[in-house]
């Protein structure tokens, strides 16, 4: 990204200089490996450096906020071989965080996961990279390397008696491998497709053994933690949401970009760092988490601070952190059109209620947007709903109903009136105006 | 099947992983096969799974599930372009459209004279760079407005 702004940063720190900044040397120049040499040299316990995670309350950056602290806690301590897996399957429409995290500072998710390494008693890791950064995967691979020849990865890193060593995985066009045990099934070499649970990873992981896996934000903030301490960490943020986070900013504004905030900034204040809307328009929802987080209206979302607690009060989800904004030009039928044929595409088809259930989800909403719809429609669309989510192995036929369910709760009136007037509430030139999102629309294909 | 070149990159691949788990280089080894190959073969696919040890099925399995695998010959510069809302709310479909009418082609076509094949792609995690396309898989292009379009198009010979 172009344009950082951050208040306090931590993870950004190292953006500054851009393409220019992610070796090894920049990295340690900025206090890099510090925090793996502190542990190793003061001879902190796996418990102790488990303990002052959970202190930090860093919640999984990938979507989930579940505390790392505690998902590390859960690995056996007996077991003979662990593994550490990276999560840099980033698909989620509206998410680029990970992308920016590994072209700038690829040497603080190293380190984060060899300190996970060491806390949870795993020799091997692996870092699994979506294929459409295929660049970036290539620059970790030569992070890896460096890191290698630095001593920090391999036999006796640091001569300290510790053995890790890190690899890179490379996706090549899958969303649901974003999913952990699909991740898992496709570093196997399989298709990513969702394993029951339980057993959860931490029990029955990759290859059959305990697994962490942990989004690239995650490991890349777990040097930080140790830096400048758990409870200083928790303190950048509000209770019970510790730290710093990414959020990424996309759609009409006038900045878009990744910003790294205080977990509790107010919404307005990253809307205003994002440059404002853009062409000064109004605005008119914002999904505040990824596309599978329920759209919010925008009253709603400007009263709300970004933290985890605070979205699910307002009815959506934190999720990763990925702000689309749209203005008073979106037609919300097309949008969730859109949306819509992803799950649609990326449903893995394992399931019958997801597999046929997207398909439906688009077929309806198509039809709607298309002049056709029914009356009937709306509910129809809400009970198809009622009979996906819950009732899949994985949360992808969830994630393709709640933007739907989102949608109807938040602006029905748009699609009541795309029914019955066979024809967009947002008039045709207001769309034109405003994006250049609508140019189906204009040659005719769409109402 | 493949070149010395290819099968040694794919040995590097299988090393990464624990004695016995070679199919996970799978993934790997058929983007190199895709890369030498242009596109993957049934022969191509099946090359690859023995040379991995893995039934030919489990391999086809894999190159069937990643839309980056192309199973049909693509042109020589396979432009994907992300449609999906955050790259749609700033030019992604505009982009498309653009290339559709300056290739002559539609999504999943070729041009006649081999050069260019159009895809639409799902989310690049790419977003505040829309709009965004990929060139041949592994180049990523922001912010491509009709100007950068051109400019990349001339590029490529």
């Amino acid at each position: 990204m172009a344009l950082i702004e951050a208040i306090n940063p931590l993870l950004t720190a190292g953006w500054a200089k851009g393409d220019a900044g992610w070796g090894i040397k920049e990295y340690e120049a900025r206090g890099g490996y510090q925090a793996l040499k502190r542990i190793l040299a003061e001879k902190m316990t796996q418990d102790q450096v488990i303990a002052e995670v959970k202190t930090s309350v860093l919640r999984g950056r990938g979507g989930a906020g579940f505390p790392t602290g505690l998902k590390w806690s859960f690995m056996p301590k007996g077991a003979p071989v662990k593994y550490v897996v990276c999560n840099t399957d980033e698909g989620e429409p509206g998410t680029f965080k990970d992308r920016d995290i590994l072209r700038y500072d690829p040497h603080a998710v190293i380190e984060g996961m060899i300190i996970a390494g060491y806390a949870v008693g795993a020799a091997l890791g692996y870092n699994y990279i979506h294929g459409e950064i295929f660049e970036l995967y290539e620059r970790f691979e030569q992070a890896l390397a460096e890191a290698r020849a630095a001593g920090y990865l391999g036999k006796n890193i640091l001569g300290a008696g510790l053995d890790f060593d890190l690899f890179a995985h490379q996706g090549w066009g899958a969303y649901i491998c974003g999913e952990e045990s699909a991740l898992l099934e496709s570093i196997e070499g399989k298709k990513g497709q969702p394993r029951f649970k339980p057993p959860f990873p931490a029990q029955v992981g990759l290859f059959g053994k305990p697994t962490t896996i942990n989004n690239t934000e995650t490991f890349a903030a777990i040097p930080f933690v140790f830096r400048i301490g758990g409870s200083a960490y928790l303190d950048l943020g509000k209770p019970n949401n510790g730290g710093t986070k990414l959020f990424s900013v996309s759609g009409h504004v006038n900045k878009p970009g990744n910003y790294e905030v205080p977990m509790g900034t107010p919404f307005a204040k990253l809307l205003e760092m994002a440059g404002g809307m853009r062409g000064g328009r109004k605005l008119k929802a914002v999904i505040p988490g990824g596309s599978s987080a329920p759209v919010l209206s925008a009253d709603i979302i400007m009263d709300c601070t970004l933290d985890y607690d605070s979205i699910a009060k307002a009815g959506s989800m934190l999720g990763s952190g990925a702000v689309i904004v749209m203005d008073e030009t979106v037609c919300m039928v097309q949008a969730l059109e859109r949306l819509s044929w992803f799950y649609y595409e990326e449903s893995c088809g394992q399931c019958t209620p997801c597999r046929e259930g997207t398909g439906w989800l688009h077929k309806i909403i198509h039809r709607i947007e298309h002049g056709q719809g029914r009356p009937e429609d709306l509910d129809l669309l809400l009970e198809l709903g009622g009979n996906i989510a819950g009732r899949t192995i994985c949360a992808l036929g969830d994630a393709a109903v709640l933007p739907v369910q989102g949608m109807l709760r938040h602006f029905r009136a748009e699609f009541e009136y795309h029914i019955e007037h066979k024809k967009c509430l947002v008039p045709r030139e207001v769309q034109k105006a405003g994006s250049t999102f609508h140019t189906r629309m204009m040659a005719g294909a769409a109402c | 099947m493949l070149s010395q070149e290819s099968l040694k990159r794919i040995d590097g691949e299988v090393a990464k992983y624990p004695a016995g788990q070679q199919q996970s280089a799978v993934m790997a080894a058929l983007r190199i096969a895709q890369e030498e190959k242009g596109w993957l073969a049934g022969e191509t696919i099946e090359f690859v799974a023995g040379y991995l040890g893995m039934p030919a099925i489990a391999a086809y399995e894999v190159a069937s599930f990643y839309n980056m695998y192309d199973l049909q010959p693509v042109g020589k510069y396979k432009l994907t372009v992300c449609t999906n809302l955050p790259c749609a709310l700033s030019g992604g479909v505009h982009a498309a459209d653009y290339l559709k009418q300056k290739l002559g082609i539609e999504f999943n076509e070729t041009t006649p004279d081999g050069k260019f094949t159009l895809k639409e792609g799902e989310c690049m995690g790419a977003c505040g760079d829309a709009p965004v396309m990929l060139v041949n898989n592994v180049r990523m292009k922001s912010f491509m407005t009709p100007d950068e379009i051109e400019k990349l198009l001339a590029e490529c010979k």
